[in-house]
């Protein structure tokens, strides 16, 4: 167990739940001028944190990074898209001002729409890259990791996974991603390195890890999904624009798997990952393919461990684990509903995209056939204006997908791991009660012995006893352990999902935002021509 | 099920009235409806300063089947074959409406109280829409004949705004429908042999042509925009549920993050509302009115064709009374028979003209009006919505740092 650290400087979490880190490296895509994110480094602003930090923080000895955090960065930036931010010492007047910005509706603060005559307005040309538009929308996140690292933090560390790479051909074929992890840990031996991993081989790593830290009760966070027509798509070499977004859709969680996992304390110093993240050559993880042998063992044992559940009735002493296994219950199945309902956004934002760019055309041809001039030139407005608008709908189906609905998935995932713990610690009382009983037994049987009169036997009844009475020993203590463990895990693990839920949902928020700064931009662009028509 | 109707009436939008002449000699409007199990009851209220009426102002109660019989009478006189018919309004159609509130009525039991209220409220809102839609379709042909300077004349329209009984007029039976359909296949084949025909004048030559290309396009503007206000709704849907289900968490949460919860939802759910106002305020400012002008130009194109027919026919009578001259044989009834087609052809063309340009007129005043009040419209809602969302951000910013601040 490593001495407590004191608390560290604030730091953004953002950086593994917002996988364009690669964002960067692009250029910068055609939102962002309208979107102005005007951050100031907040240096003074820290030292207002860090107290309260102190306080805040709850002592987990093990987890070296601060609570709920960013939210002191996340509010230079939510209301940061037209007016720029002083973090002043005095807290309260930050949002004051804003406030204050809010209630009016005043042409100086929208600088970039015009109240007189439309200015030309300027055709959207149609983008096949979907990644570059996530960035937009991430773009500011980066602000805020500099921001982090330049104030020197003990825990630092950032992994991207980027350039995918199809390495070699037909059904053999397989997608290459290259790991990049850039650190201040003096675990690693350097700075700053890049491996190439395939997908088998973070599934690989998932299941060494889950195989050595699940049944003492840590939540291991779970690896993507597979997915075999996905891959089959990509493996016959289809190059259209769905394996385009199935790429960077697998890009994007595996990128947050490994931060995950990173971020746990412990799993971060695991020999496996520090291996997985260095070493240039791994051996092939071929037991995670579903046929293989190893995968009919894990189906086996899966469906061993649920007949387990079922029958095990525990006697559950602490009421802290009943309840705190219904919450995740109740929690998994309002996750379910959420991501069902998110998706399902998605599906029709996409599809209200795909409708109006069909609407827009359609105006322009009518607007091509009205003999009216005015009326014409207005209805090819209008074609523009909704043009525009499709663009719009579809950058927002991004920002939901990678934003909202990857997030839940994620945690109807990790839910799961929990609830795997949860039956671990089932196992592990299971498996100490065994011994309890088999202890009896044996008394018993030498108890039995006793009165028989057999001396080799009775020895040998005796070793079996004092044997016994070390499993039973060794089963409480690894009941206590686990228990113990769990209890750490999930708070840490509350505490993470409070911080993920309320970056994520207040990004999304933004993005919402932008979306009607964008519509107003346009419409306000579009009436003037409309109240031309003579 | 009866609606409210107080409420209807006050912000009644009327899409597509634009600007008729509301003189004092005649003005008519649905003052009032009733919405029964299968039909709608319209209250025609009237004004007006004409002798022909008994009183100055009355009120009689139609139905949908009625509007179309005035509607047909206007077609079927030959007097009427020069001027543009305004279109009838549609069959009020509530079906998909009561569909939905059954099913949820039957889905009852697997949603929570909340959600079901919800749903309700939205699919209330949905019917009273489709409500309101359906007057404003019947008033807008009520004032477009009341408007037209002979139509207004027509003896049937004025039995119709003022016989107080029923009109017994019964929809078409089978046989009726059958005949209605062959006459529809006749007049469609007719049609295209009459336009293959060269107009010399090129007013009507330019007129044809654009007519036919311009219903084309409006007819697939107007099929779009559907498609694309129905996507909106199942968004808005969406996000309703997403709201519900936030709610939800919020109550169940263990950690701070409840009120979090509670307070996003909040803002979805009023996200959501605007999001469905917006919806329908795209069909009633756009959806409607290119509905509207689908079924005019093809009106239009209806006086196009009965002006080309009786150009043809003129000419026939021509060549007729030419070979009559010829043979010398029946040229008095060839004369008087050229005589009637070149009348009527001549007193359609004059009035088909005027009648093309106040189309024209109409047409763009209506375009302009509907598109400005679309912009303006999406303005206020982008705005609210974007007001809210700040707002929103905000509160939830405060209350994440007042957590920081009070955690111990």
């Amino acid at each position: 167990m490593t001495a407590w650290e004191p608390p560290d400087r604030p730091r953004s979490r953002l950086a593994y739940c917002c996988p364009e880190k690669m964002a960067e490296d692009r250029e910068p895509p055609p939102l962002a001028d309208a979107v102005q994110t005007d951050f100031r480094e907040v240096e003074e602003g820290e030292d207002l944190f860090v107290s309260t930090v102190s306080t805040a923080e709850q002592l987990s000895p093990t987890s070296p990074e601060p609570a709920s955090f960013p939210a002191e960065d996340i509010s230079t930036n939510s209301n940061g898209p037209k007016q720029e931010i002083l973090l002043d010492d005095d807290q309260e007047d930050l949002f004051a001002e804003a406030t204050e910005e809010v209630s009016l509706d005043s042409p100086e603060r929208e600088p970039i729409l015009s109240d007189g005559p439309s200015p030309a307005i300027t055709p959207v040309t149609p983008t096949v890259i979907i990644t570059p538009r996530v960035d937009a929308l991430f773009d500011r996140s980066l602000d805020e990791d500099e921001e982090a690292e330049e104030n020197g933090d003990t825990f630092d560390m950032q992994i991207t996974v980027s350039d995918p790479e199809k390495v070699g051909d037909g059904m053999n074929a397989y997608m290459a991603y290259k790991v990049t992890t850039k650190t201040s840990l003096s675990l690693f031996s350097r700075n700053e390195f890049s491996v190439k991993r395939r997908f088998s081989d973070f599934l690989g790593l998932h299941s060494k890890l889950a195989s050595k830290y699940m049944h003492i009760g840590y939540i291991v966070p779970p690896a993507p999904e597979k997915s075999i027509v996905g891959m089959t798509k990509v493996k016959v070499g289809k190059e259209d624009l769905s394996s385009a977004e199935f790429v960077e859709k697998r890009r994007s969680a595996l990128e947050r798997y490994l931060m995950r996992t990173v971020n746990h304390p412990a799993l971060v110093k695991d020999p496996d990952v520090i291996q997985f993240l260095e070493n240039t050559e791994l051996p092939r993880a071929v037991s995670t393919q579903a046929l293989s042998g190893a995968g009919i063992l894990r189906m086996v044992n899966k469906a061993a461990d649920a007949v387990n559940k079922m029958t095990i009735k525990m006697n559950e002493s602490d009421a802290w684990f009943e309840e705190k296994q219904q919450q995740f219950e109740n929690l998994d199945i309002q996750l379910r509903k959420l991501h069902a309902s998110v998706e399902s956004l998605v599906c029709h934002r996409k599809e209200l995209s795909v409708n109006t760019a069909s609407f827009a055309k359609s105006a322009a041809m009518l607007g091509n056939s009205e003999d009216h001039t005015a009326l014409s030139r207005a209805l090819s407005q209008l074609a523009e204006v909704e043009e525009k608008i499709d663009q719009l709908h579809h950058e927002q189906a991004y920002a939901d997908f990678y934003l909202f609905s990857e997030l839940l998935g994620d945690y109807v995932r990790l839910i799961t791991a929990v609830k795997g713990v949860f039956d671990q610690r089932m196992k592990t009382w299971s498996k100490w009660q065994d011994a309890q009983v088999m202890l009896q037994r044996k008394r018993e049987a030498e108890a039995k012995l006793q009165y028989a009169n057999k001396p080799d036997k009775l020895q040998q009844a005796k070793d079996e006893i004092k044997e016994w009475e070390a499993k039973v020993q060794q089963g409480e203590r690894d009941f206590e352990q686990i228990s113990k463990n769990i209890r750490r895990e999930v708070e840490r693990f509350e505490k993470q999902r409070v911080k993920d839920f309320k970056v994520v949902i207040i990004k999304y928020l933004e993005s919402l935002v932008h979306t009607q700064q964008q519509l107003i931009k346009y419409w306000e662009a579009f009436l003037p021509e409309a109240k031309a028509i003579a | 099920m009866q609606t409210g109707l107080e409420k209807v009436l006050e912000w009644f939008p009327r899409a597509v009235n634009v600007d008729l002449q509301t003189d004092a000699t005649l003005q008519v409007d649905i003052s009032d409806a009733l919405s029964e199990r299968d039909k709608v009851k319209f209250t025609v209220h009237t004004k007006s300063t004409l002798p022909n009426f008994k009183q100055n102002e009355f009120s009689v109660v139609r139905q949908h089947e009625e509007f179309i019989w005035l509607h047909d009478s206007f077609v079927e006189n030959e007097e009427y074959a020069g001027f543009i018919i305004p279109p009838a309004p549609p069959r009020p159609d509530f079906d998909a409406s009561r569909e939905k509130l059954q099913k949820l009525g039957e889905g009852e039991g697997s949603m929570t109280k909340e959600e079901f209220t919800k749903m309700k409220q939205e699919l209330e809102a949905e019917y009273l829409a489709i409500f309101k839609k359906t007057v404003a379709m019947h008033e807008v042909f009520l004032c477009r004949v009341a408007a037209h300077p002979v139509l207004r004349k027509d003896l049937n329209f004025h039995v119709f705004l003022e016989y107080n009984q029923d009109l017994s007029v019964r929809g078409k039976n089978k046989k009726e429908k059958l005949e209605d359909f062959f006459k529809n296949v006749v007049k469609s084949a007719d049609g295209v042999i009459v336009a293959g025909v060269k107009d010399v004048d090129d007013f009507f030559e330019h007129e044809k042509t654009f007519l036919l290309e311009y219903h084309n396009r409006v007819k697939d503007a107007s099929a779009k925009s559907d498609r694309m206000i129905r996507s909106h709704k199942s968004a808005a849907d969406d996000i309703n549920r997403i709201a519900s289900t936030l709610y939800t968490l919020g109550t169940q949460d263990s950690t701070d993050m409840c009120k979090f919860f509670l307070k996003v939802s909040e803002l979805f759910e009023k996200t959501r509302k605007i999001e469905a106002r917006v919806a329908a305020d795209e069909d009633l400012k756009l959806a409607d009115l290119l509905k509207y002008y689908l079924r005019e130009s093809q009106a239009a194109k209806d006086l196009l064709y009965r002006r080309g027919r009786a150009l043809v026919d003129y000419e026939n009578a021509n060549k007729a009374l030419d070979k009559a001259r010829a043979k010398n044989k029946d040229v008095l009834q060839a004369e008087t028979t050229q005589q009637v087609c070149c009348q009527k052809f001549e007193k359609i063309s004059e009035s088909a003209k005027q009648e093309l340009i106040d189309f024209k007129t109409r047409r763009v005043a209506a375009f302009r009006k509907n598109l400005v009040e679309l912009a303006e419209l999406e303005l206020k809602h982008a705005k609210k919505i974007r007001q809210n969302l700040y707002i929103g951000n905000l509160q939830l910013l405060q209350s994440c740092l007042a957590v920081l601040k009070g955690d111990t």
